[in-house]
């Protein structure tokens, strides 16, 4: 039973990391980025070719993915994904355009990522083991845990008692009524858009310690990160959380105590579930 | 008048354009080699590793030596790529562009088993003799009968299934472990067909499966998995496993200090990188394939590999697929032709010699290959294998450490 608890958690933290992200990236700014596990593939890029050509840590390199990324999507949103913003006369084109753009710059990203590295991204780092209470684990999954319990819990209060934190919940709820009311919107989606590859970068770049990735899994992860963001309830960060926790507790439960092989039918069970008795998520607004 | 002048004209252009049709046809001086693999989706990784360098690695060597000898003309190689994504129905869109457009005399054949099968009817349709590598599968006779133009060299699900059974039973008799084996799979294809098979093997050898249990491709932690295994307290652990779940359960293996005496997981256990991430802790851990570094063709070729590439071939199907494009080089030679049918027919009737040593063909299928390897002290040596030489003894697990 602890076995469970404390693997489900920890498995928890590291789909938080994984749907974070996309949470602020399609609920603030309204795009259905694709591309966000190639986002995430290439901050475990990045932690796996600095430690291994240069032995730098890979929580380091979390720290210095970071502005990288951060300034790595701004661009890409202001450059890339503001004339669909401009030209989109309601959000559902919106929607349909971001995913046809960003899945094309997914293709991009893959060749990027290729061509730097086209085996898989084998290191290991703090695979060392330690038991919480009573349960072995290991060290790199305790690490990744504990930041997406930081980056969540920062971004929980950011967003409900700063100034600018309520910005962009305002217009996560309507962009029109934001605007009204004096809210510079683009700059605030940019922004929404730029934190939210960053975070995900971060989760690439810790979940590399642990799960050996290649330049091609980044859509196993925009998948899960998908089933999160809507089961939870766009735009609502608590949402993606709750949703997390969910998802990671029941695949351990179900890979423990009935089979592994009924991980993903469980999770996608729980997804089907939820959309129908709570299509808007388990935070969501319903649409009025 | 005017009627003659425009037959003559008629005449001339019909002559001009079958000499144009026929000019680069008579005057061709390349041979065009066609490959089609993955470099992006959920095989790349494994392609990237065996089957790609060795193409790269072959094509830059023959045309060092001036390119092939086809019937007295020396011809170097034309290669032309392409990425599969992983996806079959664009293999075979591909492929058809390769015998099409591109008019590629010979191909390379496709990476992973189904991509094999999935293809060998539009290779042979056009002819082109395919020497499989990364390709296991018991349904051999009926393909290669279904499909002359296909050729095997890896060996049989079975084969693999023996080797590690006959691992078993060695150390059962020397009492290492009991008849209790913990078994995983990876749910997919292959992970089923060869966990079916040593379902029966291994029960029929008096062995007990305490804990058998398949994961999906692609799980993210296989903590519940091996907490499983390690609970069942089985001394023998055996994983049919793919690239990602290799690394994944070896690591879950040192965190939970998995306590056997004989460790195997299938593919990637051979790569160098997995020696890369784990060190000496991986140590006597048991894979799919090995090779024997001291046989002085297979030390050359590594040597070969690593200059021209940059890449440390793996330990196990890298040499077969190269020893592939040989046999593919010394039939095309030996038969002194680009004719594909007559390629094919010299396959099957000859022998050829590659780092692999002596391959010939029964009925389209080599039976020289290694089948387990065992990292030991850092090298991924052959432990069982058929028709090959420089088997070592298998060492006994005995820890995680460092």
């Amino acid at each position: 039973m602890l076995d469970i608890l404390v693997s489900g958690l920890l498995l928890s933290g590291t789909y938080a990391l994984v749907a974070m992200g996309l949470n602020l990236q399609y609920g603030v700014a309204r795009i259905m980025n694709l591309a966000n596990g190639e986002v995430l593939v290439l901050g475990a890029l990045a932690a796996f070719w600095l430690y291994t050509t240069a032995q730098v840590s890979p929580l380091l390199t979390v720290i210095l993915v970071v502005p990288v990324s951060f300034i790595g999507n701004w661009l890409i949103y202001r450059f890339l994904l503001t004339p669909l913003v401009r030209r989109s006369k309601s959000q559902g084109a919106l929607e349909v355009d971001s995913i046809l753009a960003t899945f094309g710059m997914s293709f991009i990203i893959i060749g990027v990522m290729v061509s730097i590295e086209g085996g898989f991204f084998a290191y290991k780092y703090l695979s060392e083991p330690i038991s919480i209470i009573g349960s072995t684990t290991s060290l790199n999954r305790l690490v990744a845990f504990l930041i997406a319990c930081a980056i969540g819990l920062a971004l929980y209060l950011w967003l409900n008692l700063s100034r600018a934190g309520v910005a962009v919940r305002a217009v996560s709820v309507s962009t029109e009524a934001s605007g009204l009311v004096g809210i510079n919107v683009p700059r605030v989606s940019a922004f929404a858009f730029a934190l939210g590859g960053a975070i995900t970068a971060v989760g690439g770049a810790l979940i590399s310690t642990f799960i050996t990735l290649d330049a091609s899994i980044g859509v196993v992860f925009t998948l899960k990160a998908l089933i999160i963001v809507i089961m939870g309830g766009v735009g609502d960060i608590r949402g993606a959380i709750v949703a997390a926790i969910i998802l990671g507790m029941v695949e351990t439960a179900v890979a423990t105590l009935v089979d592994p092989g009924l991980t993903l039918a469980a999770a996608y069970l729980i997804f089907v579930l939820i959309l129908l008795f709570r299509p808007q998520g388990i935070f969501g607004r319903r649409a009025t | 008048m005017i009627r003659r002048n425009l037959m003559k004209l008629a005449a001339a252009g019909l002559l001009a354009t079958s000499a144009l049709i026929a000019g680069p046809a008579s005057a061709q001086d390349v041979v065009k080699i066609g490959a089609i693999a993955p470099k992006t989706g959920p095989l790349a990784g494994g392609a990237v590793v065996t089957q790609w360098p060795n193409v790269q690695l072959w094509v830059e060597q023959v045309n060092a030596r001036g390119g092939l000898n086809v019937g007295g003309k020396q011809m170097p190689i034309e290669l032309i790529e392409y990425d599969d994504k992983t996806n079959p129905g664009e293999h075979i869109k591909l492929a058809q562009r390769l015998a099409e457009q591109d008019q590629v005399d010979f191909v390379v054949a496709p990476y992973g088993t189904g991509f094999n099968i999935a293809t060998a009817p539009i290779y042979g349709r056009y002819g082109y003799p395919m020497i499989a590598v990364s390709a296991i599968t018991d349904k051999m006779e009926e393909l290669t009968e279904r499909y002359p133009n296909l050729f095997f060299t890896l060996g049989t699900t079975t084969s693999f299934v023996d080797g590690v059974k006959e691992i078993l039973i060695e150390k059962r008799d020397a009492g290492v472990i009991g008849n209790e084996v913990a078994m995983v799979n990876v749910a997919d294809a292959f992970g089923i067909e060869l966990a079916d098979r040593a379902r029966e093997l291994l029960t029929e050898a008096g062995f007990e499966l305490v804990y058998d249990r398949s994961y999906p491709l692609g799980t993210p932690d296989l903590s519940p998995v091996m907490k499983g295994a390690k609970d069942s307290g089985a001394k023998a652990f055996v994983a049919w496993s793919y690239p990602p779940d290799s690394f994944g359960l070896a690591e879950q293996a040192i965190i939970e200090d998995l306590d056997v005496a004989v460790y195997y997981s299938a593919v990637a256990t051979s790569f160098p990188a997995f020696v890369g991430a784990y060190g000496n802790k991986i140590d006597a851990v048991l894979g799919a394939g090995g090779t024997n570094v001291d046989d002085p063709k297979i030390a050359e070729y590594r040597q070969a590999h690593l200059e021209i590439t940059g890449k440390v071939p793996d330990y196990w199907a890298s040499a077969n697929t190269y020893a592939a494009l040989q046999i593919l080089e010394q039939a095309i030679e030996g038969a002194g032709t680009l004719d594909r049918d007559t390629v094919t027919q010299y396959i099957k009737d000859n022998s050829f010699d590659t780092v692999m040593g002596e391959l010939t063909f029964e009925n389209n299928v080599s039976h020289t290959f290694w089948s387990v390897g065992q990292w030991q002290d850092g090298v991924f040596r052959g432990v069982k294998g058929s028709n090959v030489e420089g088997a070592v003894p298998v060492r006994v697990k005995e820890g995680w450490a460092e």
